[in-house]
């Protein structure tokens, strides 16, 4: 079995972000970046499974500006056999970045695409499903548990009443949530032989798919302050504020 | 214009967040149409049709749609969109699932998660984990919408006498089969529509210690949330998690329990009318979102707020 991972090099989970002043977008020079984090889930998944026996290859797919590499170097450090880094000038709507992994499917040929279920800079979680459907396969969103069977997967989703299994076939596309594993950290020696470990790249424009951007951004603002509150010394002072100031109870 | 609207249900009721859907689709244009697709879900078709903002119901009654399996209904939404401008479901589990087969099918690009119309193609939403609003524009002709139904208001559900069509059903791939969903039962109000909300954190220290929760819940007829290391520790399932990934809360009130108050989980809470946070670590980022703050041990100030409640005459529900 082979499993293709797609991983998106994000603004790191703990930065406080930056509006642009003119309102053009946020602030992302000199701001610490990092893999996506159910992205790291989905490594992880892969590369268990090839620890496991159960995959023979796994290749780490990024669409992105030239450090994207970065992102998948870390994949590669944990346990990743190969790399694929398709080169963006700019940012790419998640139908256009599924475009662009439709076509990597075609050439690597998976039995599985693992994702992260979320970006958490856009927020949009539509890459996976997008990819799912224009290849015409089976999708497991949100996924939490994987149990491989011959030829399909049994996939636990956790959804807003709580959790759902479905059996899937196989090729398909699931998408990650945090709680699927725990991400290890790369060993040193692991990211120094992660070096030598092959990233093939392709430019997005040369893919031969129709990649351009159908949503506007007109602008980007401060979501509204909350006003600053107070503190109370007891638990009776704040039930009789919550009672006789705010009337919530 | 037309909208397309595609209603929640478990078969047997329309799920709430369906009139959030319905409501923001009536923002764009009044012709808001309603897919009912399931099966044996005639009823949802007649609880839709009540609804005065609903132009039209679509009924497709399928064994095909019993479980609403993404593969399964994206072929016929895809194949009804051709009459319509927009297809609007809301932005929970449900809508996330199938909108961007959808949409990709369709050749659009998804608006995702909105939370303010501003004309029939312009549209606020929330990124960085709500840390910034973009506005933004679609260019397509044929526009996916998934709303963010805390940010707009339920549509009326009586008055209405929308007509129902009966609506064929497609084939379906046969790639994906519903195998169980284990659906945590509870008393208590549904998180997302919950007036009154308290959340529980790490400083919970175990799930049994959430019973203190609890006791504060049953008596401020509140659900109960939870921040994601609570659920990450075991301590509480995860249908509860509030936040980025999980759910987005606007309750009138919020207590914050025990919860550091991490960006991701903010995202999930930080709308709400009145926050309260308890926690004994004053520097907690909790407190400054928080209208009023507690520093306090939460295992001395849980059964003291437990016991000043019930010295209460009386407390709203």
């Amino acid at each position: 079995m082979k499993i293709l991972v797609a991983v998106k090099r994000v603004v790191d989970y703990n930065v406080q972000i930056r509006i642009r002043e003119d309102g053009s977008g946020v602030n992302i020079d000199n701001v610490k970046m990092s893999t996506n984090p159910p992205d790291d889930n989905a490594v992880e998944e892969a590369v268990k499974l090839k620890e496991a026996g159960k995959a023979k290859e796994i290749v780490a797919v990024s669409v992105g500006e030239e450090k994207a590499k970065e992102t998948i170097r870390k994949a590669l450090a944990v346990g990743v056999d190969r790399g694929i880094h398709v080169k963006t000038e700019s940012y790419i709507e998640p139908l256009g970045v599924s475009k662009i992994l439709k076509k990597i499917v075609e050439k690597e040929k998976p039995d599985l695409v693992f994702l992260g279920k979320q970006a958490i800079d856009d927020d949009c979680n539509q890459t996976g499903q997008m990819l799912a459907a224009l290849l015409g396969w089976s999708q497991g969103t949100f996924v939490s548990k994987i149990e491989l069977k011959d030829k399909s997967i049994q996939v636990t989703r956790e959804v807003d009443e709580g959790l759902e299994t479905l059996e899937i076939n196989l090729p398909a596309v699931v998408t990650c949530d945090l709680r699927l594993n725990e991400p290890r950290y790369a060993s040193l020696p692991n990211i120094m032989k992660a070096k030598k470990k092959p990233i093939e790249q392709f430019i997005a424009k040369e893919l031969g798919v129709e990649i351009s951007n159908r949503i506007q951004q007109i602008k980007v603002e401060e979501p509204p302050k909350r006003k600053s509150g107070i503190k109370v010394s007891s638990v009776a002072e704040l039930v009789s504020k919550l009672k006789n100031e705010a009337k919530v109870i | 214009m037309s909208i397309l609207i595609i209603a929640e249900h478990n078969n047997l009721k329309l799920k709430a967040f369906s009139l959030n859907a319905i409501y923001a689709g009536s923002q764009i244009d009044l012709d808001v149409h309603v897919l009912v697709a399931g099966n044996k879900c005639e009823n949802v078709s007649k609880e839709v049709a009540a609804i005065p903002l609903v132009k039209k119901v679509l009924l497709s009654d399928s064994t095909n749609y019993e479980n609403f399996l993404p593969e399964n209904l994206t072929p016929l939404i895809v194949k009804l969109a051709d009459k319509y401008t927009h297809i609007v479901a809301s932005a929970n589990t449900f809508g996330k699932n199938f909108m961007p087969r959808v949409a990709a099918l369709l050749n659009t690009s998804q608006v995702s998660d909105i939370i303010k119309i501003d004309s029939p193609d312009t549209f606020k939403r929330p990124i960085y984990a709500g840390n910034a609003f973009a506005t933004v524009k679609s260019n397509d002709k044929k526009k996916c919408i998934t709303i963010r139904p805390t940010s707009f208001e339920p549509a009326p559900t009586s008055g209405g006498s929308a007509q129902v069509e009966k609506i064929e059903a497609m084939d379906i791939p046969n790639i994906s089969k519903f195998i169980k969903k284990e659906e945590t039962k509870s008393e208590r109000p549904e998180l997302g529509t919950a007036r009154v909300v308290i959340s529980g954190g790490r400083g919970m220290q175990s799930g049994d210690n959430f019973k203190l929760i609890n006791s504060i819940a049953d008596k401020l007829n509140a659900a109960v949330g939870a921040s994601r290391a609570a659920v990450d520790a075991g301590y509480i399932s995860n249908d509860h998690q509030v936040g980025q990934t999980g759910k987005v809360v606007v309750p009138e009130l919020y207590i914050a329990v025990g919860i550091s108050g991490a960006i991701q989980h903010l995202a999930g809470m930080k709308e709400s009318k009145i926050i309260v946070a308890i926690n004994k670590d004053g520097e907690a980022p909790i407190f400054s979102i928080a209208d009023y703050g507690l520093e306090a041990d939460l295992f001395e100030a849980l059964p003291q707020f437990l016991e000043e409640l019930n010295k209460l005459n009386t407390i709203q529900k």
